[in-house]
């Protein structure tokens, strides 16, 4: 084995010697907060995404419109060229589908005739979504016009800024990061100050001393972002939990998704890169204080 | 090895520790720099491995000029010059072997070849027995001993004490001074610093005699 490897393995051992857990489980607890936030966003713009490219619109008749209504109305709807898709949902399929839902029997079966009116669902471009929903709702036998993109909109939007609160949260704790690892090895360069001296006056170079410091900064941001990650997969463990009875309950198969392998690799990176250069700062600034007299 | 010529030193505050030192010291020569305290032998001393810098004139050690050495040539010059000081900087959180081992620990030494060394050198000052204690438990003349290990571990051309036998008891000094004297007869240049001129006229080699900052 080679001198500088031999050197290096010395200083990463020397490094791990140091390592607290106590710093690491700093470190992590602040970044599961920007990390967290991330994770849960991204599920969510997932599914606003998702919502806000149907362009769809749901048109519903009045519920004592007869067959022959809505076949005039289909007609009426064929007609406009702003429509590119239609389809009828008759008020039977409809309570079929309702039907399908777990505890829906009975509350039909309770009400003893069927409550849905039949329904249009109309695909069209975005541009003209808005005005299309507002010229449906004034045709004859249409009873309400509901436009499912608007929600999806508005909740991408909230998405977008909360991104960006993150961004800015995330800031603020990578600069806390290299501050807690600045400080950490300030108090450990004060620690071995004696060992240092020492070094200096038997002939070791800069670079040998400041290593296992570098090492350390390094580790320590690795092992804040391990711990990161665990956080954010034990809360997203719970949180999914509860979740996945309350998305049952409408239906839905929803489930916070954790973050994917190259996003987790990148955290744990990032904050390896921000401890390394807390180290590198706190380093530079202190070792030269320590010289032999 | 080591020549001075018109060295002066006068620290930040103006104290003016030396003024105008010359001499030479051949390789392989055994000298002894006495004086009383606050003559300037400490500072003398700490300006042939660069731990202070001339205020001006020239100290030239193995061809170098230390003054005008570049701050990360240090550290090369520091491996040729094994270094024992009054109070011998040991460190108390290893062995007396890992104290030893240290000025390896950066050579580039294999590890077998760097034990072998280490324990070579506390062959020499008598230590071999006590590699596995810790510096703490050994006695004021082992502990000196053991700081003569750690300098002399990396085979340096020039080993420089500083009151090395300062708060020893007879015995425990001349055994250190044995120690020095057996180094410099194969070949080690010595310079050592010490207020007891009875020892050294015992022993003979050059004496340099520092007086408020100059050589007598």
């Amino acid at each position: 084995m080679s001198a500088w490897l031999r050197h290096h393995r010395q200083a990463v051992v020397s490094a791990l010697k140091r390592l607290g857990l106590l710093n690491a489980v700093v470190i992590g607890v602040a970044l599961s907060l920007p990390a967290g936030g991330y994770t849960l966003l991204e599920s969510l713009r997932g599914v606003a995404g998702r919502l806000a490219l149907d362009t769809q619109l749901s048109v519903f008749l009045h519920p004592e419109a007869k067959r022959a209504d809505a076949e005039a109305l289909g007609k009426l709807l064929r007609a406009d060229r702003r429509i590119a898709r239609l389809r009828f949902v008759p008020r039977d399929e409809a309570l079929k589908d309702l039907a399908a839902v777990q505890g829906m029997p009975e509350v039909i079966e309770a009400l003893g005739r069927n409550p849905l009116p039949d329904a249009f669902v109309v695909t069209s471009d975005p541009q003209s979504l808005e005005a299309l929903a507002a010229d449906l709702g004034k045709l004859a036998g249409v009873a309400h016009v509901q436009a499912d993109a608007a929600w999806a909109r508005r909740l991408a939007a909230f998405a977008s800024i909360g991104r960006l609160a993150l961004w800015l949260l995330s800031a603020l704790l990578g600069f806390g990061l290299v501050a807690v690892t600045f400080n950490t090895i300030r108090l450990q360069i004060l620690t071995q100050r004696e060992e240092i001296e020492v070094a200096k006056l038997i002939g070791a170079t800069d670079g040998f001393i400041r290593r296992p410091f570098y090492y350390l900064g390094l580790l320590q941001g690795l092992a804040g972002g391990a711990v990161a990650l665990a956080i954010v997969a034990l809360g997203l463990w719970l949180l999914n939990h509860q979740v996945d009875e309350l998305a049952r309950s409408y239906g839905s198969r929803f489930r916070f998704a954790y973050l994917p392998a190259g996003d987790a690799l990148a955290v744990v990176l990032f904050a390896g890169l921000l401890g390394w250069l807390g180290a590198q700062l706190s380093v530079s600034r202190h070792l030269r204080e320590i010289e032999p007299r | 090895m080591v020549s001075f010529s018109a060295v002066a030193k006068r620290y930040p505050g103006g104290q003016e520790a030396l003024k105008s030192v010359s001499f030479a010291l051949r390789a392989g020569e055994l000298a002894f720099l006495t004086g009383r305290s606050g003559a300037g032998k400490s500072t003398l001393l700490k300006l042939i491995p660069a731990i202070e810098r001339p205020t001006s004139g020239s100290v030239i050690v193995n061809g170098q000029n230390v003054g005008a050495l570049r701050r990360d040539a240090i550290p090369y010059l520091r491996r040729n010059i094994g270094l024992v000081f009054q109070d011998q900087k040991l460190l108390y959180d290893r062995s007396v072997f890992d104290n030893v081992m240290l000025p390896l620990a950066f050579s580039g030494q294999p590890p077998r070849e760097a034990a072998r060394r280490v324990r070579a050198a506390l062959d020499k000052v008598g230590l071999l027995s006590r590699e596995r204690s810790n510096p703490i438990q050994l006695s004021g003349g082992e502990q000196q001993r053991l700081a003569i290990a750690r300098a002399v571990v990396n085979r340096p051309g020039l080993l420089i004490a500083d009151e090395p036998t300062a708060n020893l008891d007879a015995e425990s000094a001349e055994r250190i001074l044995e120690i020095f004297i057996a180094f410099n007869q194969v070949g080690v240049t010595v310079l050592i610093a010490t207020h007891d001129a009875a020892l050294v006229e015992r022993h003979g080699g050059t004496l340099l005699r520092l007086e408020a900052g100059r050589l007598a």
